[in-house]
């Protein structure tokens, strides 16, 4: 920025050009105009709107009073939303670690050559192309004791096999992670192997000619290379953890008891079901505060740092 | 060529619409949640009637309670309500009268004989100072048990009376190798149980005072901890696949008979009438308590203010529809509820049905249900700590009791 270069003598010509500059751009402007209209109204009011409305005392119709802290302070006294937080962080951290690790491993799988690779991508990236519904009630039967995976290991001679995650408190939200990974695994193997299928050949032939093991070609050459997609995939599956919501209604309902509750549940029922706007909307904004804090250094390390550097 | 086709297709769509317009009269625009067979039949007995009155239906049924009512409240909010919006009888739509959204029903209220006709908690609970401002259309009992006659009579043990008794009688049952209780493990029949327990062994009076009145001592009671006690123990009555079950699948468990019984309200008794069974021979309802005392909630209907004349009359041919003792009957026959009019002959409806006629009769057995005395907040904080504690084999009673009485101070 320091560095901008000014020309005293040709002040009017800057000026033309500046103008011109303008004019070149005002249709652009006009055509961005409606979508900047609704970001600001829509994205923007209604965000600023929430926040507001955390601070007062609505119930089922929005009142504009004032009682400062007062919801947050029942909020972080409430059981069902400090279970909220605590499984959607073990939900996050396992469900994109998961997807990621499992992602790759498909996808240095297919890059094999293996034969009838079509039919392989198809079936991995299938459950992708699910609604977290349908997984979640497939999933809900698969693993419920009395007619999923555990009935049918008993009747096959084994009556002694227990596997009752889903009806136990402990190990419940471990059954939504299984079932999101089986949702997502699948898209971050695409992504990855689109990236795969981008490194150059010459590198493979020169680690080869170096005799390196080609498990340690890709963990220090092409995993680098792949760190572009592997961002992509991670905020793809970040925005999936953040509105967790669907998986959860339709695999346990939150149960058993409260032991998978999530943060977007607890919004929804207390906005919908419950006429408590205010604690939702409250929940709705340190929501909004985990998103920010967590993008924050990432948007300032993307964008703003370089920039810095450049100028 | 393409344009003016495109512009005699638009002025004829705009002809259609404005002569539409023009020829219904009363059209009602009608928003409810009665989606499954049983009930989109038992709503149509409305339109058939509203039809036959001279007037259009416009059915407009949204899946699931909660979306319905949310969109009949921001509908409403926003300006541009239906004719008439569906709610539980309660306090759901306390906010829409306390903001002047609502029409006041009172003359209606008062030509109908309400109070002569419909049981006293009913009318107050659509009642707000002292003005009716919405119509109930049925009653439905919510602490009914369904049990398998066939199930009893092999175990060779008699339907419970009690609650203590319900406890002994499922040691049997169990050795009979059946499931003594079938329950869809959701939180919501996870409340509707206890609330079973609490009016059958802790009586109407702890009821209205743990749940309704927010009273602490009360909750602190000794009879209260029984209650709880009661509950914590029937955890063991279920089979393991109950948590996140759906209450029609539970049921079905008693159809079979590979359950014994089934506590929810008499909606369930679509599930067996449609499996081909009558109220009294394969399967029995029966209310468990030293009396029985029936938890009753049911079905109203809210009428948006509005000005427009035409509309008005509109709204005033619905109210009489609906409570027409003609279309009342025919109505909760398909519906599973019992009409709200206590003067309709129900001899021609099923043996649960009349049961339940008998026990509303009495004012002393009528029960609030937990969503005409408590607000929707209080509610779900107490469901959280119900589903905790039952879905917790190893939380104490007077763990629970603490929740509860967390739950009275904070939720508004």
């Amino acid at each position: 920025m320091a560095t901008i270069p000014i020309r005293v003598p040709n002040l009017a010509a800057s000026r033309t050009t500046a103008r011109s500059r303008i004019r070149k751009r005002l249709p652009a402007a006009f055509a961005l105009l409606p979508t900047a209209l609704v970001v600001l109204v829509v994205y923007i009011g209604c965000m600023l709107w929430t926040v507001r409305l955390s601070f007062t005392s609505s119930t089922l119709l929005p009142k504009l009073d004032w009682v400062g802290l007062a919801q947050y302070s029942r909020l972080f006294a409430n059981d069902r939303f400090l279970t909220s937080v605590e499984n959607i962080a073990i939900f996050g951290v396992l469900f994109i670690s998961g997807c990621l690790i499992l992602g790759f491993l498909l996808a240095v799988f297919i890059d094999q050559n293996v034969r009838g690779e079509g039919v392989f991508r198809t079936v991995f990236l299938y459950p992708y192309a699910m609604s977290f519904v349908v997984t979640g009630v497939a999933w809900q039967w698969f693993l419920n004791p009395g007619l999923g995976l555990q009935k049918l290991v008993r009747d096959l001679g084994f009556p002694n096999f227990t596997f009752d995650w889903i009806v136990n408190q402990d190990m419940a939200i471990y059954t939504i992670v299984i079932a999101g990974l089986w949702h997502g695994a699948g898209l971050t193997m695409a992504i990855l192997l689109a990236g795969l299928r981008g490194v150059d050949e010459d590198l493979w032939k020169a680690a080869k000619v170096d005799g390196i093991p080609t498990w340690r070609v890709y963990v220090s050459i092409v995993l680098p290379l792949l760190r572009p997609m592997v961002i992509t995939a991670t905020v793809l599956l970040t925005t999936g953890v953040v509105k967790l919501y669907d998986l959860v209604v339709a695999m346990t309902l939150g149960g058993p008891g409260i032991a998978t509750e999530v943060p977007a549940k607890f919004v929804m029922d207390h906005l919908f079901e419950r006429n408590n706007i205010a604690l939702g909307t409250a929940t709705a904004t340190i929501m909004l505060i985990a998103v920010v804090s967590v993008l924050a250094p990432w948007v300032y390390a993307r964008y703003v740092r370089p920039q810095g550097r450049h100028a | 060529m393409r344009l003016k086709k495109r512009v005699s297709a638009y002025t004829l769509a705009f002809a259609f619409i404005s002569s539409s317009g023009a020829l219904a009269q009363q059209k009602a625009e009608v928003l409810h949640w009665w989606t499954s067979a049983g009930e989109s039949a038992a709503v149509r007995v409305f339109a058939d009637q509203f039809t036959k009155a001279g007037g259009t239906w416009v059915d407009n049924a949204i899946a699931g309670g909660v979306n319905a009512r949310a969109a009949g409240v921001n509908r409403i909010v926003g300006g541009n309500p239906p004719t008439m919006t569906q709610f539980n009888t309660g306090k759901q739509f306390d906010e829409l009268v306390s903001a002047g959204l609502l029409r006041d029903l009172d003359a209606q209220a008062k030509a109908g004989k309400w109070r002569e006709i419909m049981p006293k908690l009913i009318v107050d609970a659509v009642t707000r100072e002292g003005k009716a401002y919405a119509v109930p259309v049925n009653i439905h009992g919510q602490n009914w048990m369904f049990y398998n006659t066939k199930v009893f009579a092999d175990a060779g043990v008699e339907p419970p009376k009690t609650f203590p008794e319900l406890l002994q009688v499922s040691d049997k049952l169990k050795e009979k190798g059946v499931i003594p209780l079938a329950l869809g493990g959701q939180p919501t029949w996870e409340r509707n149980l206890f609330n079973a327990v609490l009016v059958g062994h802790g009586g109407p009076d702890l009821f209205r005072k743990v749940l309704g009145e927010r009273d602490q001592k009360a909750a602190k009671s000794p009879k209260f901890k029984e209650v709880v006690e009661i509950y914590g123990k029937m955890r063991g009555l279920v089979d393991q696949g109950s948590p996140g079950r759906n209450w029609n699948d539970a049921a079905s468990l008693v159809i079979t008979g590979k359950a014994a019984m089934h506590f929810n309200g008499d909606w369930a008794k679509g599930e067996f009438i449609a499996a081909g069974q009558t109220a009294g021979k394969e399967y029995g309802c029966t209310i468990v308590g030293e009396t029985p005392r029936e938890i009753i909630g049911g079905d109203v209907f809210v009428f948006p203010a509005t000005k427009d004349k035409a509309q008005l009359a509109t709204q005033d041919k619905l109210v009489e529809v609906l409570l027409d003792p003609a279309s009342q009957l025919e109505f909760n026959k398909k519906k599973g509820s019992i009409p709200v009019r206590m003067d309709v002959d129900i001899s021609s409806m099923d043996a649960c049905a009349q049961k339940s006629h008998a026990v509303v009769k009495d004012p002393a057995n009528q029960v609030e249900a937990q969503e005409l005395i408590s607000t929707p907040n209080f509610t779900g904080a107490m469901q959280d700590a119900i589903t905790q504690y039952w879905n917790t084999p190893n939380m104490s009673a007077d763990a629970f009791i603490e929740k509860v009485t967390a739950a009275m101070r904070d939720a508004s």
